[in-house]
């Protein structure tokens, strides 16, 4: 009995701040959404700083010595005396120096990919639940035919129709992942444009671009946000998993799926730390996501709310 | 009943006629094949004699129309590599790619039900937990890194499993299986594990929210208090009500199940179908990408109006919705 009171007071002094407030100390609530909040954290700056951080950049071929190749974690560097801490890969780069790089495309690859699709499958979602009528229906079927392929083999038709090139595997996951937002943003559009506050803006004389765009668009987001967050996890494993299978980005450049696939030939002479390294590091970064987005999603789902 | 489902079948056979259009238009623009397949010794007249035996000198149109006959008949061109009738490459590597979807399946729900039966009987138990998060890594996981690490581990460090290959085949209605024999068997078992491994989650997750939602229930509590052993209660009273969306959302993780078989293919050197059109994409061998991706959307296509269709006997509700 004493319990109750102490909540009911809680939630109302959370309900007197804002909204996203609300949603940020909700999330602060769970110890694994902020580890793994944190560790992404950390993986984004190490990633963004990558140049000032590692012994050698891994894609000047200049700064490779073939004579380093496949030598095993702790092994020390010849000519200058560095510890090569995870071993060095068949070309002689220094793992930590490849991974980090490779971290900063996977996560170039899978964040701007995502941010991309959200912006464009959101304003179609919501031109699409605006126009309603034949143009809703062909744009909504056309979403139903793109999400009941699986995602990986309509990436395999992209690229082997587009080629290589970091550019054209974020186009490809961009046209896979627009239909995602596009649909949650035309559902949510339709369930809030019958809203009062609607009712309401429409009444001011407010035009409907402006009613779409600055009232309903701010409604829609927290689904979207959800969406987001696991759409950059399973884009990075796309990107991951198409350049593993030597479609996505270049030999001179790799990410950390061809680093993966690099070290697969080497597994069998036991030098296993080539694909061990690289695929724990991009292990940690999507479960870092995944735990940011479950959390996102209990936090942001109006039906869990007290 | 009859309306509805003519309408479903129009809408199938259309989305399979766009996806025609799209899949023979899209690969045309696919590089020259010409320049892959025909040495460069060759002179201008023999190049020419061989585009106009491929029937790469028609207009695109032409081709398609060509290409639509003849995959109205089950031709779709002979592979520029193999010198074979595309379509009869694929369905003679098919059965392999069915025999480690069905397997990975299989093993989805032998692993996944009751780890989701016990997770969701006994939701704050640490052994569920620790299931729950284990399901969450097991979503996160990439599959191809974790086919290394089985190979490193299972196949080269324990050297307790093969890792390439189907093994021992047995002759069973005319077509090889490796599930026939022991050494069959082993080969087959880290690939369909590889490819099992999100669909271990995703029942496990399935199967725990189900039983949490039935176990409730009054006819739980009846068939309980009618003295009923809490086993039997659990397979059949609670097991019959959890498994409907279990079964329907495998149903429809076969097809991505036979896309994503593509990649434990490559790794495990599985003769399937997935390993062909990987080498085909890269050596654009155009005939048998076509072919595959034909034969996919037409098994995606039937899936999903097997899947509908039970919705429909099943749900009342989509009844009502179809009707209006």
């Amino acid at each position: 009995m004493n319990a109750i009171p102490k909540t009911a007071t809680a939630s109302v002094g959370l309900q007197a701040q804002s909204p996203w407030r609300r949603v940020a100390v909700e999330f602060t609530r769970s110890p694994s959404a902020m580890l793994g909040l944190v560790v992404l954290m950390i993986i984004i700056l190490v990633a963004a700083l990558a140049p000032w951080i590692v012994v050698q950049n891994p894609y000047d071929l200049m700064q490779l010595n073939v004579m380093d190749a496949r030598m095993a974690p702790g092994s020390p560097n010849m000519d200058t005396g560095y510890t090569y801490w995870l071993g060095t890969d068949g070309q002689g780069r220094d793992l930590v120096s490849a991974i980090i790089y490779g971290l900063r495309i996977s996560l170039w690859v899978g964040i701007g990919s995502a941010l991309i699709a959200a912006v464009i499958g959101t304003l179609l979602g919501l031109a699409s639940a605006y126009a309603g009528g034949w143009v809703d229906a062909l744009l909504m079927r056309f979403v139903d035919l793109l999400l009941s392929f699986p995602v990986i083999l309509m990436a395999l038709m992209i690229l082997a129709w587009l080629g290589k090139g970091v550019g054209n595997v974020m186009l490809t996951l961009v046209l896979l992942e627009w239909a995602y937002y596009a649909r949650t943003a035309r559902g949510q559009a339709l369930t809030e444009s019958r809203r009062e506050y609607v009712d309401a803006a429409r009444g001011q004389g407010i035009g409907p671009w402006r009613i779409v765009i600055g009232h309903i668009l701010p409604n829609c987001l927290p689904p979207l946000i959800v969406i987001g967050a696991l759409q950059i996890a399973r884009a990075i494993t796309l990107e991951a998993t198409l350049s593993f299978l030597g479609l996505g980005v270049p030999v001179t450049e790799p990410s950390l799926g061809l680093l993966i696939a690099n070290g697969f030939q080497y597994m069998l002479s036991n030098e296993y730390w080539i694909s061990l390294f690289p695929g724990l590091a991009l292990l940690i970064t999507i479960v870092a996501i995944n735990l940011v987005g479950d959390r996102l999603r209990d936090v942001l789902n109006p039906r869990l709310q007290r | 009943m009859i309306g509805w489902a003519l309408r479903r079948l129009t809408q199938s056979l259309l989305v399979i006629l766009l996806m025609t259009l799209v899949v023979f238009i899209g690969l045309n623009a696919i590089g020259n094949p010409m320049d892959i397949l025909v040495g460069e010794d060759l002179n201008q007249a023999e190049r020419l004699q061989a585009i106009a035996h491929l029937g790469l000198d028609k207009p695109l149109w032409q081709q398609y129309l060509i290409f639509l006959k003849g995959a109205l008949h089950g031709n779709l061109g002979q592979s520029f590599v193999y010198h074979e009738d595309a379509m009869r490459l694929i369905l003679q590597r098919l059965p392999a790619t069915f025999e480690l979807a069905f397997s990975a399946l299989f093993l989805a729900v032998v692993i996944g039900v009751p780890l989701g039966m016990f997770a969701g009987t006994w939701p704050d138990h640490p052994v569920s937990k620790l299931l729950m998060a284990g399901s969450i890594v097991g979503f996160s996981l990439p599959a191809f890194w974790v086919a290394l690490m089985m190979i490193m581990l299972f196949s080269i460090t324990l050297g307790w499993l093969p890792a390439s290959g189907r093994g021992e085949t047995r002759e069973w209605l005319g077509v090889q299986w490796s599930w026939l024999t022991l050494d069959g068997l082993q080969h087959l078992l880290l690939p369909a594990l590889n490819l099992a491994l999100f669909k271990i989650s995703l029942v496990l997750r399935l199967t725990r929210a189900g039983v949490r939602e039935v176990l409730p229930q009054e006819f739980v509590k009846f068939a309980r208090a009618k003295g009923l052993s809490p086993l039997r209660v659990m397979c059949m009273h609670v097991m019959r009500n959890t498994m409907i969306p279990v079964v329907t959302v495998l149903a429809m993780e076969l097809g991505s199940t036979i896309a994503y078989a593509v990649v434990t293919e490559s790794i495990f050197a599985w003769p399937g179908a997935g390993k062909l059109i990987l080498d085909s994409i890269n050596m654009l061998d155009r005939p048998v990408v076509v072919a595959y991706l034909m034969v996919v959307v037409v098994i995606f296509v039937v899936l999903n109006l097997i899947v509908d269709g039970l919705y429909y006997l099943l749900d009342p509700r989509v009844r009502v919705e179809a009707s209006r």
